[in-house]
């Protein structure tokens, strides 16, 4: 039995419908009910939906064999698993972004708001540059137009919300797109069954041209 | 008795123990604080985990001692004898994430010296067994970090680079590894040995096949024979099919060099034994002698493969101030002398029991 903790929402599903064309079928996932647990004994496979960014903490944990998860989420906290596959879904970027009229002249301490502290403060500490980190949990983009801080290091996907609101993409920081990771302990006790899954899937990604 | 008294992470480190005794290791004893400086001057040595620090009387700085590797090079002779120590030591440190003083129960052991093949050969064995007393479903992952290096020396692209190839391979995420090497245009060629130290891996003759072609000069030959050597005693080992090839085991290369190994046991979520050769950390710490150790995480065995009790204990006695204390005594001890396990108390209260002996005799008249 293999375990796989996949990402609520819109990703989640459309990463499932990938394994299930790589073999990992498990129908009772499709049917509409608040259950969380999706097992299917004949292709051996337990699939579970979590909070995207928890995904990372199941599968170092090892309660998931393997997970999908985007690559801020590996930047920010790290965990000790392997990552095996670029899904190339998913995509966007981490960015620094602030109002349009706003230029750091680097005089005094740069207030930077952000869900990610440490990507933040590790890209400005290889800058060098001195930031006071604001750490928000939701609608980012607000902070700068109220004056709460300078600029904001967030997911931008689109552009449309920050356009919408005055606001511009200043620097971008890493590429993010969906990744497949997986518990160490577990690769080495299921190597087999988490190579024909990630085989299936890379398969899958040059058949369809990178596109799940 | 002790089978059920003691509970997992205890039993295996009392087998340990007396497993490294029998290969002529010493034990070694120390004090739990050491002066911060040698922390603080070997910070990556440990991982990514904070040290609990706390000044003495005199006002120096000490730490509580977040690791035992570096207290045992800082006290080994210079007098050029080998020694074959091990230890049963709590440490502690500050968790990296939820910032808890944590504290861990490590058995080890460390080798220090003129190491010859058959030294490295021995803590492999060691290794394994170590691993075996905890559960027969184990995989030990070695690595020699000579190849990785030698083939960074070889692409010489300088600091920065290296240390991305390095957690790219630790990570066996062959995807960012390329297009790294496709940003700093490295050569078709030294790309695809980097690429093969993430996709190889597995059992020790299909590695050591796939690498042989490209280990052919320098540094990478030279780990590659010394690799093949030790796999070729290690094959007729009774441990032979638990041991695998695999190079994401990637040690700090500052302090680490040659053979490094992880074990990793199926139910544990990760490595519960680490080690490998750090003569690189013996020259930082002016030491100029070879030296090969691991520690076991014996805090991750904790609830491995136990089941809890479905009772506390077998007989609750109830007494009262009227009960005759004699009486009392003797149901106890005659209950124990059966082997049950007993337990007084006045009231019923919450806990799990096989029996009830009602001894309570009320109010009397």
């Amino acid at each position: 039995m293999i375990n796989i903790a996949l990402p609520k929402g819109r990703l989640g599903e459309r990463v499932y419908s990938a394994f299930e064309k790589a073999g990992f079928a498990c129908p009772s996932i499709k049917e509409n009910n608040r259950k969380l647990i999706f097992e299917n004994e004949e292709t051996g496979v337990r699939y579970f939906w979590v909070k995207p960014s928890d995904v990372s903490i199941y599968v170092e944990r090892g309660v998931a064999d393997i997970g999908v998860c985007g690559k801020d989420i590996l930047e920010e906290y790290a965990p000790d698993v392997y990552e095996l596959l670029d899904l190339k879904t998913g995509i966007c970027r981490m960015a620094v972004a602030g109002k349009k009229e706003f230029y750091d002249d680097g005089e005094r301490t740069l207030k930077v708001a952000t869900k990610f502290v440490r990507v933040a403060k590790r890209y400005y500490a290889q800058k060098g540059r001195k930031i006071d980190v604001i750490k928000l949990n939701g609608s980012i983009e607000i902070a700068p137009i109220l004056g709460l801080s300078d600029v904001i290091v967030d997911i931008v996907e689109t552009g449309t919300t920050l356009k919408e609101n005055n606001l511009e993409v200043k620097e971008t920081i890493f590429p993010i797109s969906a990744r497949l990771i997986a518990n160490k302990t577990a690769f080495k006790f299921n190597t087999k069954e988490i190579e024909r899954l990630v085989d299936g899937v890379k398969k899958l990604l040059e058949e369809t041209g990178d596109k799940l | 008795m002790s089978e059920t008294v003691l509970k997992k992470e205890e039993r295996v480190a009392i087998a340990l123990r007396s497993l490294y005794k029998k290969y002529g290791y010493l034990p070694y004893k120390m004090s739990k604080f050491e002066a911060y400086d040698l922390y603080a001057q070997n910070k990556d040595f440990l991982v990514g985990e904070g040290v609990i620090t706390f000044t003495d009387t005199d006002g120096k700085l000490l730490a509580l001692k977040p690791d035992v590797t570096l207290s045992i090079i800082k006290n080994a002779g210079d007098n050029g004898e080998k020694q074959k120590v091990y230890y049963n030591e709590n440490v502690y440190r500050i968790s990296g994430d939820s910032k808890q003083f944590k504290e861990l129960m490590q058995v080890g052991l460390e080798c220090i010296g003129d190491l010859s093949v058959y030294d490295i050969y021995e803590t492999l064995t060691l290794a394994c067994a170590s691993l075996a007393e905890i559960s027969p479903k184990f995989v030990l992952d070695i690595s020699h970090l000579g190849i990785l290096s030698g083939v960074l020396e070889e692409i010489a692209l300088g600091e920065v680079f290296d240390n991305k190839a390095q957690k790219f391979v630790a990570e066996k995420n062959a995807h960012e590894l390329l297009s790294l090497c496709e940003t700093y245009k490295v050569s078709k060629e030294q790309t695809e040995k980097l690429l093969v130290l993430i996709t190889a891996y597995g059992t020790v003759e299909s590695v050591l096949k796939t690498l042989a072609p490209l280990c052919k000069t320098g540094k990478t030959a030279k780990a590659y024979e010394e690799l093949s050597s030790l796999c070729s005693l290690l094959k007729t080992s009774e441990y032979a099919e638990n041991i695998r090839l695999d190079f994401s085991v990637v040690n700090a290369l500052n302090y680490y060099n040659g053979i490094v190994f992880k074990g990793f046991i199926d139910g544990i979520y990760k490595s519960v034994l680490s080690g490998g050769r750090y003569d690189r950390l013996m020259a930082r710490m002016q030491k100029e002698t070879g030296a090969i150790g691991f520690a076991v995480y014996l805090d991750l065995l904790e609830g491995f493969e136990e089941t809890r009790g479905a009772y506390d204990f077998d007989t609750l006695i109830l007494y009262d101030e009227n009960t005759d204390i004699r009486a009392l005594v003797q149901t106890v001890e005659t209950l124990i002398a059966n082997g049950e396990t007993v337990r007084t108390e006045k009231t019923q209260g919450k806990w799990r029991y096989k029996k009830l002996v009602n001894l309570q005799a009320g109010d009397k008249v």
